[in-house]
């Protein structure tokens, strides 16, 4: 068992809307060993952005604790913070709008460089070393973001956030809006990077055979909860919660001689503002029953290391 | 391609089509010598990546490309045996919406935000069927409406009270209100959870048993395309790199495009250690090489790749624009 690096407990983010308060990180709880990483999966508006985002303090939570390297960074002052942010970076989905139209190559991956405290005689060599890194050949160097295609813009962002040398980084989507063959590209090269580094990855992604690709282990989130939570393979190969089956089941296979054995589920999303007591789920849930929207089910480890969220998840699964 | 066959089935019938866009900055060579035939409730797939033409192919086939820039420069688009190039504007308003429909990708900007859902059904049927009173309309809307599975109490309802897998079911029941022969979907499910995709593809996929439908299915999702097509054709550049059934195209992956295509693809389905990209970018339109387009990426090309291509057949049926593997076995 590595040593863990990030320890979240009992996280929340509520907002406070016209409409009254919306649970958008309702009360999860996990830990991410170093270099691994933790794959978040579920649905726009299941709260895994929200989430990233408090683990670098681009939001505040409203309670509960995050540790890093076993020390309290909950609340933090603005100096302690700075020194954070070297550590712990972000990457984000869209390439298209986390870059500054206005500046060139060099001048986004300068800054960040500065930032990091690099000395200005060593800029230039350390903008090369970093574009070599991320696979930007230096002939774009004085190139704005807008002549570079999503593939390379993204490498830009993936350049900035390793400028500081983090130890930690949140990728929100950070291959969503980008082409097959692309995405291949730029997944493996966060692979090779998480190699060389020894980085810790939080990937944040709707994609679940991405999330398969790339992650040691796999937390399922559902309206601000998570609903299952277990290694990477052992979730693809058993997955107990009926989100978990439904979500999985909806993916498309490339294979025409997949055998399809697909669960739809009723109805969409209901509302993440003040939510009624019970399970999140019970709602669209084939299995449903009174209990489900009486009392809001924990996470129970209901093989090693497997845990799920469900009153029913031995009715509903033989195997257990 | 192949001998004119005399096919009362065949839906659609593309030959050779050419599209341009005339910059001033140069000629962008969208579309390139695309043919394709449909047959009667048949669904065929255009895959390809970002750039790659399949909008503007269904764009041109719906008359829609914008002129100027755009231009069909040749090549011919039958509709049961009939040129749509030949035309009129007029002509092609009484196609669109009756015989021919399309899905475009983005339902929300794709309804009218001032409009109930209802009116905006009841206006398709109102322009194409002639002679029905507002009311019969309406009520037709309704059906329509609870055909994609929206209860018809939500007729006086407007988009944004709807979710996004709602408002994609909104319209694929204005495109389906006059029972097209022919449906367009280009990307419909793009922007749509996962689950939410499954609902309507399910829907989707009922509709067009029961109405008998033909349908151009362009996506970048090689699952969807497994799920949902009879055929398939890889676009690459504004070519059709390879074409034919999804059984051949899936089990038999000829073109090296196509075989970099299902090796960039994680799956759930099975382990991959590691993904194989394609290494570099598709060519810019504006400046497509000498012969075959995907050469530079191509890690097989050879000294014939660079001056010219062919489109041949591999197998019956399963066309491959590939020098080393147009015929099976070889290379």
């Amino acid at each position: 068992m590595p040593e863990q690096l990030i320890e979240v407990k009992h996280l929340k983010k509520y907002f406070d809307t016209k409409h009254g308060t919306l649970h958008a990180v309702d009360d999860v709880s996990f830990t991410i060993g170093q270099g691994e990483t933790l794959g978040v999966v579920g649905e726009s508006g299941c709260g895994k952005s929200t989430l990233g985002r408090m683990l670098v303090h681009l939001l505040d939570s409203t309670d509960g604790q995050i540790f890093f390297k076993g020390e309290d960074i909950t609340r933090v002052k603005r100096e302690k913070l700075s020194e954070l942010r070297r550590k712990m970076q972000i990457i984000f989905q869209d390439p298209y709008s986390s870059l500054n139209p206005r500046m060139t190559v060099g001048q986004v991956l300068g800054e960040a460089l500065k930032n990091a405290g690099t000395p200005r005689e060593e800029m230039e060599n350390r903008v090369f070393e970093l574009m070599d890194t991320v696979g930007l050949a230096r002939r774009y160097l004085d190139t704005y973001p807008h002549e570079l295609d999503g593939g390379r813009r993204q490498r830009i962002g993936i350049g900035r956030a390793l400028a500081m040398n983090p130890e930690f980084v949140v990728c929100d989507e950070p291959v969503s809006a980008l082409d097959v063959s692309i995405q291949a590209q730029v997944l493996n090269l966060m692979l090779d990077l998480q190699e060389q580094r020894k980085l810790t990855y939080m990937f944040i992604t709707h994609d679940l055979s991405v999330v398969k690709y790339i992650s040691d282990h796999i937390m399922v989130m559902y309206l601000g909860q998570a609903v299952e939570k277990s290694a990477a393979k052992e979730l693809f190969a058993h997955h107990y919660h009926p989100y978990t089956k439904a979500l999985l089941s909806a993916v498309p296979v490339a294979d025409v001689h997949h055998e399809k054995k697909r669960i739809l589920l009723k109805g969409e999303l209901t509302s993440p503002i003040n939510p009624k007591p019970g399970c999140r789920f019970a709602a669209r849930c084939l299995y449903a029953t009174e209990e489900c929207f009486r009392d809001n089910p924990v996470l129970t480890e209901v093989t090693p290391n497997h845990y799920v969220a469900c009153h029913h998840v031995r009715d509903i699964n033989e195997e257990l | 391609m192949e001998e004119k066959r005399e096919n009362k089935d065949l839906v659609l019938d593309i030959q050779d089509l050419d599209i341009r866009y005339e910059t001033d900055d140069g000629v962008c060579r969208a579309v390139n010598g695309v043919s394709l035939q449909l047959e009667r409730g048949k669904t065929v797939g255009l895959v390809g990546e970002t750039g790659a033409g399949k909008t503007t192919i269904a764009l041109g086939i719906m008359g829609l490309i914008p002129n100027p820039p755009g231009r069909v420069a040749g090549g011919s688009i039958r509709f049961f045996g009939e040129d749509l190039l030949k035309k009129s504007a007029h002509q092609m308003q009484q196609i669109r919406g009756k015989k021919i429909s399309m899905i475009f990708q983005d339902p929300m900007t794709a309804l009218n935000p001032i409009d109930t859902v209802g009116d905006q059904i009841r206006e398709v049927i109102l322009l194409h069927e002639k002679g029905l009173s507002r009311a019969e309309a309406a009520r037709k809307a309704c059906e329509v409406l609870e055909m994609v599975g929206i209860p018809a109490e939500r007729y006086e309802e407007y988009p944004h009270q709807f979710s996004g897998g709602m408002k994609q079911r909104i319209v694929i029941a204005i495109a389906l209100a006059c029972n097209p022969e022919l449906l367009i979907a280009d990307e419909p499910t793009t922007a749509l959870d996962v689950t939410i995709q499954a609902q309507v593809l399910d829907k989707l996929n009922e509709l067009k048993q029961n109405l008998g439908t033909s349908m151009i299915m362009i996506t970048h999702d090689l699952g969807i395309v497994a799920e949902m097509c009879d055929q398939v054709a890889i676009v690459y550049a504004g070519e059709l790199v390879e074409f034919g059934s999804v059984v051949d195209v899936f089990d038999d992956p000829a073109h090296p495009y196509t075989v970099g295509l299902f090796g960039s693809l994680p799956s759930v389905a099975e382990d991959k250690p590691r993904l194989t990209p394609i290494p570099g970018l598709m060519p810019d339109p504006m400046n497509l090489p000498e012969g075959c387009s995907f050469a530079p990426r191509c890690s097989q090309a050879c000294e014939a790749c660079r001056k010219n291509q062919v489109f041949a057949e591999r197998t019956p049926g399963h066309f491959v624009r590939c020098h080393l593997h147009a015929a099976k076995g070889e290379a």
